[in-house]
């Protein structure tokens, strides 16, 4: 099946060959992979889907994928769960939690990404891949890059949380710690990219790479039914992610396996980055760069380059975006952990944090479908929770003790 | 006030393949003029029909984003470095 048109400049429509480029060469805006829908309707259904394997590769078709999947078989298809007992605490009628913090190997939604990239690169021939990281995204290529037998070189700001460089280290890449902002390593790795013959899975791989996140859209409507929900509440890091899913639901009504849509898209970010969501707030479409500020490290991205694309789909789709103090979104992480028992990562607790307020002020009304998109898990950022968390009872190892701290404790409760 | 301006791939091909080219100019605006004289048919890449700098474009003086700084209105002085960089994605 020939799928595949290219690429074609998502600005001025230009036709580029299919290859490990990433900008318009006339108008710099960002080349997207070109589909031939009239080829894949028809083809592609919810019967041919259901039959392919319990990952992200059901949906292979929809993906810039010519030959075999090299890397991250078992990638995708993570659970969607209705989150009764947040919906009660919020005071809602309907909550489903995407809940990628269990999303194989390396715990983020990043692995979607990052399983096409290396797949990607394998086909285009490459041995070393290489990526600019907020923290997630070097996890999952230095663990893509084993499996693949492929070099690799992560490039992160300096001051990442510590499990995130355990996290990385462990499957023995290069990894260069640059001092500066993500912004400043993402700038540096732009440079590095042009004289290196390198697949920079988010720069001149950035094409195919973010296809990936599609899988995260395409899961949430087959596994409400090939239904559509009202609301989906996405945090914004670069800006990808949010624009992806909204493209993947424009897909499958394209190909006819939805009816209508009718979801608006929500972004959420951390006050102390969150470019994208002022645009939303002030309605323009101008990105005011921010250095950022905020224990939600994985989102610290002050230059988004989507973030003009994540704005126009919060307003497309009629959807807003919410900022989230540091205080919040340690609130919100510990909040789904309560109610749902699923321990999130800080950009988590930002999607908590920020939905809670739009439900509040009524931007999100509390009797329609909310869907949270849980992108990465708590065991990767436990420092932020470091000062909030101690154990309640300390004792000796005797029976007497034990009573004793027990009757204090409800003492204290009552 | 010459400067070092490093040219992005897609730029290459106005630039002879050249990488990193030296020009004048006591702001970024003038920069880009001089660019311009010497490259014909930059500065319709850099700018766009409102002579704005085109939205997926981000320049920066001595790798300062230059929306940090005063804009296409910054200063230059001799031996300043500037890069033009095509916005890329992250994570
Ligand atoms: C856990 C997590 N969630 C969400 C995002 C946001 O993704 P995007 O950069 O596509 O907006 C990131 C990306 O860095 C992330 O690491
Ligand atoms: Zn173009």
């Amino acid at each position: 099946m020939e799928k595949l048109n290219g690429l074609r400049c998502r600005e001025c429509g230009r036709h580029y060959a299919a290859a490990p480029i990433h900008v318009c060469e006339f108008c710099f805006g960002p080349l997207e992979v070109d589909y031939r829908y009239d080829v894949l309707k028809g083809v592609v259904t919810r019967e041919s889907i259901a039959a392919g394997p319990p990952s992200m590769w059901r949906y292979k078709d929809l993906l810039p994928i010519e030959g075999d999947v090299a890397v991250g078989h078992h990638v995708g298809f993570t659970p969607l769960i209705r989150a009764q007992n947040l919906a009660d605490e919020l005071g809602c009628r309907e909550i489903w939690v995407k809940n990628d913090s269990v999303c194989h190997p390396t715990w983020s939604f990043k692995d979607r990404v990052v399983a096409v990239a290396v797949t990607k690169a394998r086909e285009f021939g490459f041995d070393t891949v290489a990526c600019a990281s907020t923290g997630n995204l070097a996890n999952s290529v230095a663990a893509h890059a084993a499996e693949g037998r492929l070099k690799s070189y992560i490039f992160i700001p300096a001051d990442l949380e510590q499990g995130k460089v355990l996290a990385t280290l462990v499957y023995n890449p290069t990894l260069v710690a640059v001092h500066g902002t993500y912004d400043e390593v993402n700038r540096l790795c732009s440079e590095i990219a042009d004289k290196y013959r390198w697949a920079f899975v988010n720069v001149n791989f950035r094409p195919y790479y973010s296809e990936g996140s599609k899988s995260h859209g395409f899961e949430i409507i087959e596994q409400l039914g090939w239904k559509t929900p009202g609301h989906i509440v996405v945090p914004c890091a670069g800006g990808s992610l949010i624009t992806k899913i909204w493209k993947a639901i424009k897909e499958l009504k394209t190909l006819g396996l939805i009816d209508g849509v009718s979801t608006k898209m929500h972004a959420a970010q951390a006050l102390g980055c969150g470019p994208i969501v002022t645009m939303i707030k002030n309605d323009t479409d101008v990105l005011v760069p921010v250095r950022p500020s905020t224990i939600a490290k994985s989102l610290a991205i002050g230059n988004p380059a989507d973030g003009y694309y994540a704005y126009k789909t919060a307003k497309e789709s009629g959807g807003f975006g919410e900022h989230a103090t540091d205080e919040e979104i340690v609130e919100g992480m510990l909040l789904l952990a309560r109610t749902e028992g699923i321990f999130t990562e800080t950009a988590g607790g930002v999607t908590v944090a920020a939905a809670k307020k739009l439900i509040e002020r009524g931007v999100i009304p509390r009797d329609e479908s909310i869907v949270l998109c849980i992108t990465g898990n708590g065991l990767k950022t436990p420092d932020s929770l470091q000062d909030r968390l101690d154990a309640h009872v300390k004792i000796k190892p005797s029976l007497s003790a034990f009573d004793r701290a027990l009757a204090d404790l409800k003492s204290q409760t009552s | 006030m010459p400067v070092l301006v490093r040219i992005p791939t897609p730029l290459r091909p106005l630039t002879k393949g050249s990488a990193e080219i030296q020009a004048k100019g006591e702001t970024v605006d003038s920069l880009i003029g001089d660019l311009e004289r010497q490259y014909p048919g930059l500065k319709d890449r850099l700018l766009d029909e409102a002579g704005e700098l085109r939205r997926f474009i981000n320049i920066y003086v001595n790798q300062e984003d230059i929306r940090f700084l005063q804009a296409k209105k910054t200063a230059l002085k001799d031996g300043d470095e500037v890069s033009i960089v095509p916005a890329i994605a992250g994570g």
